[in-house]
């Protein structure tokens, strides 16, 4: 568990994948990645940890990942096997929003 | 960590090309690595730029960005004593520059300078894997004009800048073929927020080095040029060259988006039928707010140029509503919050708002709100119309003038060119309104018939007590015309 502010950046304890917080209600949270907990950018990732195969859906470069109220949302900067959740739930793709570009 | 996504996930694609020359997304994080650990190293406080558009100026800002260094473009058209006084403000800085740049200054103490030709060469040892993650760091100093005082640092952190760039673009949502033509020159914010978007984008950018219609032009047809951002004066530029000489179609441009100063409603509705297929987006923004806080989409262009509302048509000349990530209020002198229709002053909120500048601090209000010293109000759906600077308001005898008003006035007489209109002291009334005017080629009239001109349109306070003929009117390099010189060239005329 940790408290997911706006800029906490993790990292997938069993594949390439890496996060950014966006988004958060400021809550605390167990934010998974493959099954395991994702770890501080930091942090050596435990000794022989492997991806469950049953959040093997991968993560996507780019994608924003939002929890079921769209108060919690995290930014994919590096893509990898495992698929994220956040407390047990599974987050899914946020639709892109479409903002004509202005630079 | 742009960059780094940008690499990762497109690193073959074209990121930024130049007269000629190019880099992929994998090249240009390549060089920006290499030139990293020299900048971290070498105990600098500021990685100063000092050189055209060109593809060095994003190696050296994503560089700055791996050594976690403040990032500060400078004004090449600035005369060596007052680069030399801002370098000695950033000192002990790296310096990235050209030799011609560089012969006709004296380098303060604690300037090392780097030819940008240097940060194009390939990598002599590998630099840092990783962006330090600094969120609360200084990511970029601007210096503002500074035409009345010492120059002042704007400051803008890495989570304002990442909050402008995440909540306005889509990662990689640019297609292959689509290309970016930058004009505006890399000291400008508009300058570096297109080389960040069109990172995160995966839009290749094309550099022009120094902007001329005739060439921007040609780029557009010979790169393809899908998107580009233009100052309005540039776009009466380009739009005067094609009525001299014709050219196009151009299939692939899709999207102008222009900003940075007052469009005339003329030039707008001009090139809405010049490029009938352009989407055009029209961007306010400021260098304290990281770029773009509001927009006018394609769409309201269109909804606005097609309606027999006037209440919705004149939202051409609206800057639009606000980003999802802004919130926007209008407030009176005394700062209570104003209602629709009512003028009053912009303050603007949200992340990618910085309000910050070097050794005054934030000048946010306690509630995080930033006075943009920018006038206007906001229709009934929240379009908001920016009515000139605070500063520029003409006080005669105790009422409130516009100088846009009077200058759209005179803008509208058939033989005015162009009109600014300024304040001049007065003994009656404090303040009293004068205009400086360009008459059209071949055109004539006279002080009085303007005058009248003015009096049948707007109140009689409006009417210009002095009016001056003038050959041209003093603008900066980004199309803002100089009040303060047009001031006090008027005023001088008292003594």
């Amino acid at each position: 568990m940790r408290v997911l502010k706006p800029g906490l950046r993790l990292k997938s304890a069993v594949c390439a994948t890496e996060v950014m917080v966006i988004r958060s209600p400021g809550t605390e949270g167990l934010v998974t990645c493959g099954g395991l907990e994702m770890l501080g950018m930091g942090d050596a990732a435990p000794a022989g940890a492997t991806l469950d195969p049953a959040h093997a859906q991968g993560s996507l470069i780019g994608k924003r990942y939002v929890d079921a109220t769209e108060a919690l949302e995290l930014l994919c900067t590096k893509g990898g096997a495992g698929s994220i959740s956040v407390d047990g739930a599974p987050l899914s793709i946020k639709q892109a929003k479409a903002l004509p570009s202005s630079d | 960590m742009l960059l780094d996504m940008a690499a990762d996930a497109c690193g073959e694609r074209i990121a930024v090309s130049c007269a000629g020359q190019q880099l992929t997304y994998a090249e240009l994080r390549r060089a920006a690595r290499a030139a990293a650990p020299a900048l971290a190293g070498g105990g600098f406080a500021h990685a100063a730029f000092l050189d055209t558009n060109g593809l060095a100026a994003p190696v050296a800002l994503f560089a700055a960005a791996y050594a976690g260094v403040p990032y500060v473009p400078l004004n090449y058209r600035l005369t060596a004593p007052e680069l030399e006084e801002l370098l000695a403000r950033v000192a002990p800085a790296w310096l990235v520059s050209q030799p011609q740049q560089l012969s006709r200054l004296k380098l303060p103490a604690g300037i090392v300078s780097i030819e940008a030709a240097a940060l194009l060469a390939p990598a002599r040892e590998p630099g840092p894997a990783e962006a330090p993650d600094l969120p609360g760091a200084v990511a970029i100093l601007l210096f503002t004009s500074g035409t009345t005082a010492k120059p002042k640092a704007a400051v803008l952190r890495h989570d304002n800048v990442m909050s402008y760039i995440l909540g306005s673009v889509e990662f990689g949502a640019a297609g292959e073929e689509e290309a970016a033509l930058v004009s505006v020159p890399p000291y400008h914010i508009a300058g570096i927020s297109a080389v960040l978007s069109s990172t995160y984008a995966t839009r290749r950018i094309v550099m022009l080095p120094s902007f001329e219609p005739g060439e921007w032009l040609r780029l557009v047809a010979q790169e393809r040029i899908t998107h580009a951002f233009l100052v309005p004066t540039m776009l009466v530029r380009v739009m005067e060259h094609l009525a001299l000489h014709p050219a196009g179609p151009f299939p692939a441009l899709r999207a102008i988006a222009y900003g940075g100063g007052k469009m005339p409603l003329a030039v707008i509705g001009r090139a809405l039928e010049a490029f009938p297929n352009v989407d055009f987006t029209n961007a306010y923004g400021l260098t304290e707010t990281s770029a773009t806080v509001c927009l006018l989409t394609p769409e309201d262009h269109r909804t606005a140029a097609a309606s027999p509302d006037a209440a919705i048509r004149r939202r051409l000349g609206s800057v639009g509503r606000p980003l999802p990530t802004v919130e926007l209020q209008i407030r009176d002198a005394a700062g209570a919050v104003l209602g629709a229709q009512e003028p009053g002053f912009v303050y603007v909120r949200g992340p990618q708002v910085s309000g910050e500048y070097r050794g005054l601090g934030s000048l946010l209000d306690a509630q995080g709100w930033f006075a943009t010293q920018d006038r206007g109000w906001v229709d009934a759906e929240g379009y908001l119309f920016l009515d000139g600077r605070a500063d520029d308001v003409i006080v005669r005898g105790g009422e409130n003038i516009s100088p846009g008003e009077v200058e759209e006035a005179l803008l509208g007489h058939a033989a005015v060119a162009d009109a600014v209109v300024v304040a001049i002291p007065s003994e009656q009334w404090g303040e009293a309104v004068a205009a400086a005017v360009v008459l059209k080629a071949g055109m004539r009239t006279d002080a009085q018939a303007l005058q009248q001109w003015v009096r049948e349109r707007l109140r009689s306070s409006r009417v210009p007590e002095r009016v001056r003929f003038v050959s041209e009117l003093p603008y900066n390099e980004m199309g803002k015309v100089l009040r303060r010189v047009v001031r006090s060239e008027m005023a001088d005329e008292d003594a």
